[in-house]
Formats: C-alpha cells, structure tokens, sequence
C-alpha cells in the first residue's frame, strides 16, 4: 500500500493508520510506566516495543515508513513551543547566564568531539 | 475601529487557534530564512522562530500559559515523533548489528561526557543546585529529558529550554569542530551530532546528507533510551554526594 499508483484517500488512510499505530504504541508505553512505575518516559517505552515489533515482522511497511518520515522532517517544529517557555526563566538566566552558557557551548563541543573520536578510533 | 480591533484581539487570543497559528507562521517563515540563507548553521529555524513568538509575546504582554494552550499541540507531537524513531532506528539495524562496539563505546562515551561535563562546569562557575540537575540531560530530546530531571530533581521547563539551546548550539557548531578534528566520515559525523545535539542536531544533519541524518537518529533514539535508563540510577548516587 505504497504512495505510488493510489488515490489520495487511500495515502490519507494509510498515514491515519500510521499516526494511530504510532499513539497505540506510545499509549502502551504509558500504561506500562504508570503500572509498573518505570523510571523511563512512556513514549521512549513505546519507540522500544515498535521497535521489537518492527524485528519480529521483519520489515517496515512502507506506510508507515513514509508517514514517520514525514513526521521526523518536521521533527525541529516540534521544539519550538518548548524553547519559547525560555521567557519563564529570565530571571534565573539573567542570574546564572555565565555558568549557563559555558556549560552549554563547551559542553557541546566536547561531547561532540568525544563522540566522534571514540566512534572513529573503535572503527579501525 | 481600533475599539473593534482590541476587541477581536482580547477574544482570539484567549484561544487555542491563535498559539497554534504564529507557532507554525514563525516556523515557516524561519525556514524560509534558513533555506534563503543557504541553510548556514547559524541561520537556525528553531532559534529563528523562537526568538519570533517570545518578542511576539513580549509586545503583546500575553502569558506563555495562554501561548502555550495552541501551542501544546505541536508540542504533544513530540511523544508519537518519540515512539516514531523505531522506525529509522530498524531501517538501520545491519549496520547497527556489525558496528555495535563502535556505536556503544561512542554512545556511552558522548552520553555521559554531555552530562559530566555540562553539570562539572556549571558547577566550577557556581551554578545553583537546581540549575546542575536541569542541565544533566540536556544533550537528549525534549520528552526524555523533561521526564529526567524531574526524576532528578531539576526543573523541567527549565531543562526543555537547555535542551532545545543545546540542540540549536550543536547544529551551529558541529559542522566547526568536525573540521578541525578532521572527520569526514559522514557516518560518524551524525553520529556525534546525534548524542550531541538530539532531534535539532539530527535535522540539521538529515539536511546535510541521508547518511549523516540517519546516523544522528539512531545516536538521538540511543541516547535517549540510555540515558533515560542510566540516570535515574546516577541520580541516587548523585543524591547520596
């Protein structure tokens, strides 16, 4: 059930399918924390179980392939409610604005840096 | 007329439809920028168009509470987009199976040097405690890092806006510091800015190459369910210090 030679209703439903699969999975995931009290967000329990799912079928079906896709494309979107909750904490950042930014920037370069220098020796 | 404009204002801004809209009219428009700017690092969308809506909101005195009831559901996609990462993650399973001892060792490596190294220098330039916690996980996407620090005790809004600025500073520097370490392995590349930067890195990375994109997802959804995993249990030994 691919996108080529289909009507446009018949893409529609299979990204439906695709979406509610993806909240099936993630509503399992949440039930599963709340009944077991995991110390582990919901939906990182669900991205594990379709992924479990995805290797016991053996392949992923190209309909929901297409349709996470789609969905991670847009995936910097999705912060950007988050970022502007930046102006609840003006005042904290005003106040430790210079251990803030050092933490942040040099950290990311050496994470960066590290990540990428163990992968590459490792690979030899 | 202006009686009329203030009027319409007062009613739409008390609804969900108008958080919604400026968030994907900002977003868009940064995107436009970005790819207008030939997607420079430095022209990020997501700093772009948070800068926007918080400048928006700031002239128009409206709370983020109120922004934030539209903007939720952009905000909610994060969890299905979460669960989504399955699926990139199997796509990616040969090279996940031959390259495990390379792609564990990065990932333990990148994932505790992020927080280690976040959390050792806030700490040497006084950082207060709370502050500490929200920056640990900061180098993971936003609903597992959200989730952690309020296991450690952090803040979480506080740790979504240094998850979000992590991302945006990986997307700007990776390309700077890859150069000078000489890596041109797209593979390992994404990788890096995967554990790095989280979804932000990774989006900046899918725009690069495929190759480097799909190795940042699989680094981003790693780190996440490692970290999401490990911390809670570093986090009793960080109690107990």
């Amino acid at each position: 059930m691919g996108r080529g030679g289909c009507f446009a209703d018949c893409y529609d439903a299979a990204m439906l399918g695709a979406i509610t699969l993806l909240l099936v999975f993630q509503l399992i995931g949440e039930a599963l924390v709340l009944l077991v009290g995991l110390p582990v967000p919901g939906a990182v329990v669900g991205m594990g179980f379709l992924f479990v799912a995805l290797v016991l079928r053996g392949e992923a079906p190209a309909w929901l392939r297409n349709t996470c896709q789609e969905l991670l494309s847009h995936l910097s979107l999705l912060f950007v409610p988050a970022g502007v909750g930046v102006m609840l904490h003006f005042k904290r950042l005003g106040a430790e604005w210079l251990p803030i930014a050092v933490a942040l920037v040099a950290s990311t370069v050496i994470t960066i840096a590290v990540a990428a220098l163990v992968m590459k020796w490792l690979r030899r | 007329m202006s009686g009329k404009f203030t009027e319409i204002w007062v009613y739409l801004s008390a609804t969900p439809l108008l958080g919604l809209t400026v968030t994907l009219l900002a977003y868009q428009a940064a995107f436009w920028l970005y790819r207008k700017a030939g997607m420079h690092p430095l022209a990020n969308p997501v700093a772009i168009s948070v800068s926007v809506l918080v400048a928006l909101l700031w002239f128009t005195d409206t709370p983020y509470a109120t922004y934030f009831e539209g903007a939720q559901f952009v905000h909610f996609l994060l969890g299905p987009a979460t669960v989504a990462l399955a699926v990139p993650l199997y796509a990616n399973l040969d090279t996940l199976k031959k390259n495990l001892l390379p792609l564990g060792g990065a990932l333990l490596a990148g994932s505790l040097t992020a927080a280690v190294s976040a959390v050792g220098i806030g700490w040497l330039l006084g950082a207060s405690r709370e502050t500490l916690l929200s920056l640990a996980p900061k180098s993971v996407t936003t609903p597992i890092a959200m989730g952690v620090a309020e296991k450690l005790g952090g803040l979480p809004s506080l740790t979504a806006v240094l998850v979000v600025s992590t991302g945006i500073l990986g997307a700007v520097l990776a390309r700077g510091t890859l150069n000078l370490l000489r890596i041109d392995d797209h593979a390992v590349r994404g990788f890096a800015v995967g554990v790095a930067a989280h979804g932000i890195g990774t989006a900046r990375a899918f725009q690069v190459s495929e190759t480097m994109g799909a190795f940042a997802g699989l680094a981003m959804g790693l780190n996440g369910l490692a970290t999401a995993f490990l911390f809670p249990l570093l986090a009793g030994v960080l109690r107990g210090a």
